[in-house]
């Protein structure tokens, strides 16, 4: 079975609805995907709802979060000290153009041109692989789903389950053509051992590993990283170098704060107890160098809003987007940004407005990404917020600003309300061809209310006695 | 006590049965409701759409209209939320905070308010209840699924006292139907994907009537309903507890 791939970063066109709208054309798709991913909420449900503590963890989180927010240059500073104390180099990216600059220059520094990474949100945020591609470094994703995207030539569409979009006999079909596998086998544990065998060659000759960090831990300057497939441990073990990038964000103070995010990680995340590895990383073993990049990339911008610095408590578990009813049915490429999803709404804007301006309205503001949220970020209200800013800023298109401009007059105006109301109603009843066509996209797949003949304050005059 | 009945647009405009049932139910449980004539909208729609500053006109006309009353009570989840979150006025704050504490959906007032615990209605018919998400996330009308917490429900509550009514059961309990206001049309394909799915679930556990407290989620789904000829209905809450008898 081959399985058209769309490279989202060759979209032509950034828009969520566009992009949804070719997705549903294929509704039984939509039916797997939307199954699929609501499994993972319900077994994420039934994981949390086995501890009768759940909602005071997730408190507890959020007030650790909070705390951490508010003192995150003091955080900051001392996990610095501290990593540099653990023999550590760390340093400092003001931006996703940094970053990459500082990773390359290690990885020169290093001399090799091959190299493993392990998942990092943070990496697909800053187009990494792209960059050292055209500057001649071969990347090698070792998580299982990010390398079946990365064969694909596609970006992940998902932040826990990279490739969640694809089907077994799709990745049967891509491995036959990329790995040689035999043509129509499409069992799982035949694909993962195939590339189980594949990636170790990776591992075995890559001097240099790159990772991605979960929890940065002020106090003792390591970070901690967490893996169902062991594949950062085995990246780092195998490699002179060491590269862990990080967002400024995912400092927790203390180590025993670890406790109640690692037991909130991967049950929002899966509905698993714990991940099967939770790595902590302190100092480089015996020749070995290890670099933690710290990356802000608008992170202290975020941080410096009152509206939307509680974004940055995000620990990147994707509830939200396996919880989302339209993220379900629209699948991750429709957002057209490294994080999918309710949390990609609220983050894209933030990084380039006028090229997400659609995101926060990608919703139905249904409130539900906020209760599953493990850190408690008021997702929901954030896109309400965001909607506001963008359109203040003028990201929006003539005819809904002139629409809108008229529901206002309309709705402050009693008699004009009253009026197009009728009139309304009469061009409902009696031309409704004027509604009913093609141009209306309610009517496409939905029939218009029937009409009645009276509206309920026309009713109420004439059934009720009224004095106003 | 002073009750006010706040009917939104589209309740006025295209389901005044809806709005006749709320003030007959009302009166039936004794109130005197009073009915602001120059009523229009909550300002949803703006708001909901980026444009919360184009709403100050509609904001002082709906201080205007529902000052001096008790509780302003509306059949609808959706519009009482968004009073509640988001009218505000810099010039009249006291009134509007006045009013965003007053404002309640049609079942917390019966549930909370006036305490009901009977309600002579008849409606022999399998009724699957829709969760409207802003009545019940948002007011916190019934339990939802995503916290570990303990189960209730002010609409289930009520229609367990409705004589022949069988409730069935859905393999989703609160998943959004896809209306979401403008989002309705300007992300048509996800809404109405959204929307069939929901209704699959009712058709698929025999629902006879989809009921709720929104009737503008309610609307989407009868006009996808419509369109595919189905037998199922949409019914809003307040036209069963009024129903019979």
């Amino acid at each position: 079975m081959e399985k058209n791939t769309t490279n989202v970063l060759d979209a032509s066109s950034f828009d969520h609805a566009a992009l949804a709208d070719k997705f549903n054309a294929d509704e039984p798709r939509v039916d797997w995907h939307d199954k699929t991913l609501w499994f993972v909420r319900e077994k994420r449900d039934k994981a949390a709802s086995q501890l009768p503590e759940w909602e005071t963890l997730r408190e507890t989180a959020s007030q650790i979060k909070n705390n951490v927010l508010s003192n995150l240059h003091d955080y900051l500073l001392e996990f610095e000290e501290n990593a540099r104390k653990n023999g550590i180099t760390v340093h400092w990216a003001a931006n996703a153009d940094e970053h990459n600059k500082i990773v390359h220059r290690i990885i020169e520094e290093a001399g090799t041109t091959h190299i493993v990474k392990s998942k990092s949100m943070l990496t697909e945020e800053c187009h990494l692989n792209t960059y050292l591609k055209s500057r001649g470094i071969e990347v090698v994703d070792t998580d299982l789903g990010e390398r079946i995207v990365q064969l694909a030539g596609e970006a992940p569409s998902h932040i826990v389950l990279p490739c969640i979009h694809w089907k077994k006999e799709e990745i049967g079909s891509l491995f036959s053509r990329h790995l040689g596998t035999p043509e129509g086998n499409s069992d799982p544990q035949f694909l993962t051992a195939a590339a189980r065998a594949n990636l170790r060659q990776h591992f075995m000759t890559s001097r240099l590993a790159i990772t991605g960090v979960n929890f940065a831990i002020a106090e003792t300057g390591e970070i901690v990283v967490t893996t169902n497939e062991g594949n950062a441990d085995l990246g780092v073990h195998l490699a002179d170098v060491h590269i862990a990038c990080v967002g400024i964000e995912k400092i927790i103070p203390a180590r025993n704060h670890l406790g109640v995010f690692l037991r909130l990680l991967a049950r929002s995340a899966t509905g698993q107890p714990i991940t099967t590895y939770s790595s902590h990383f302190q100092r480089p073993r015996a020749g070995q160098q290890m670099h933690i990049v710290l990356v802000d990339n608008g992170r202290s911008q975020r941080l410096g809003s009152d509206d939307f610095r509680n974004v940055l408590k995000c620990i990147r578990c994707g509830a939200c987007m396996n919880t989302c009813p339209v993220y379900r049915r629209s699948g991750g490429h429709s957002y057209h940004y490294a994080i999918a999803g309710p949390i990609g709404a609220i983050l894209a804007p933030g990084i380039d407005m006028k090229k997400h301006a659609d995101l926060p309205f990608a919703s139905t503001l249904c409130g539900s990404c906020s209760n599953v949220c493990p850190v408690k970020i008021d997702i929901h209200d954030q896109l309400y917020k965001w909607r506001q800013v963008i359109v203040k800023n003028g990201h929006v298109g003539f005819m809904k600003r002139l629409n809108m401009q008229v529901m206002a007059i309309v709705f402050s105006n009693p008699l004009i309300y009253k009026v197009s109301g009728g009139l309304g109603r009469a061009l409902l009843k009696y031309f409704p061809f004027v509604i009913n066509n093609r141009f209306n996209p309610w009517y496409k797949q939905r029939e218009m209310p029937t009409v009645p003949n009276q509206s309920f304050r026309g009713w109420f005059r004439q059934n009720r006695h009224t004095n106003d | 006590m002073k009750v006010a009945l706040f009917v939104p647009c589209y309740i006025d405009q295209l389901y005044p049965r809806v709005a006749i049932a709320t003030l007959e139910l009302l009166e039936k449980l004794g109130l005197e409701v009073a009915f602001p004539q120059n009523q229009t909208c909550c300002g949803q729609p703006m708001a909901n759409s980026g444009f919360e500053h184009l709403t100050r006109t509609t904001n002082t006309l709906f201080i205007k209209n529902f000052s001096g009353y008790d509780y302003v009570v509306s059949p609808s989840g959706s519009c009482v939320l968004h009073i509640k979150e988001h009218l505000s006025l810099y010039q009249n704050n006291e009134a509007a905070a006045k009013i965003r504490a007053g404002v309640l959906e049609l079942t917390e007032f019966l549930t909370d308010v006036l305490s009901v615990e009977k309600i002579s209605s008849r409606f022999d018919y399998k009724v699957g209840l829709h969760q409207s998400c802003h009545g019940q996330r948002g007011l916190k009308l019934s339990q939802m699924s995503e916290l570990v917490a303990s189960d209730f429900s002010k609409p289930r509550h009520l229609l367990n006292m409705v004589e022949g009514l069988e409730l069935i059961t859905l393999d989703r309990n609160d998943e959004c139907c896809g209306f979401g206001g403008t989002f309705c049309v300007a992300e048509e394909a996800v809404s109405v994907k959204m929307g069939k799915d929901r209704i699959a679930d009712h058709i698929n556990h025999n629902a006879d009537y989809i009921t709720g407290n929104d009737m503008s989620c309610l609307m989407h789904l009868e006009g996808i309903l419509r369109r595919q000829d189905s037998k199922t209905k949409v019914i809003h809450i307040a036209e069963i507890l009024n129903a019979g008898r």
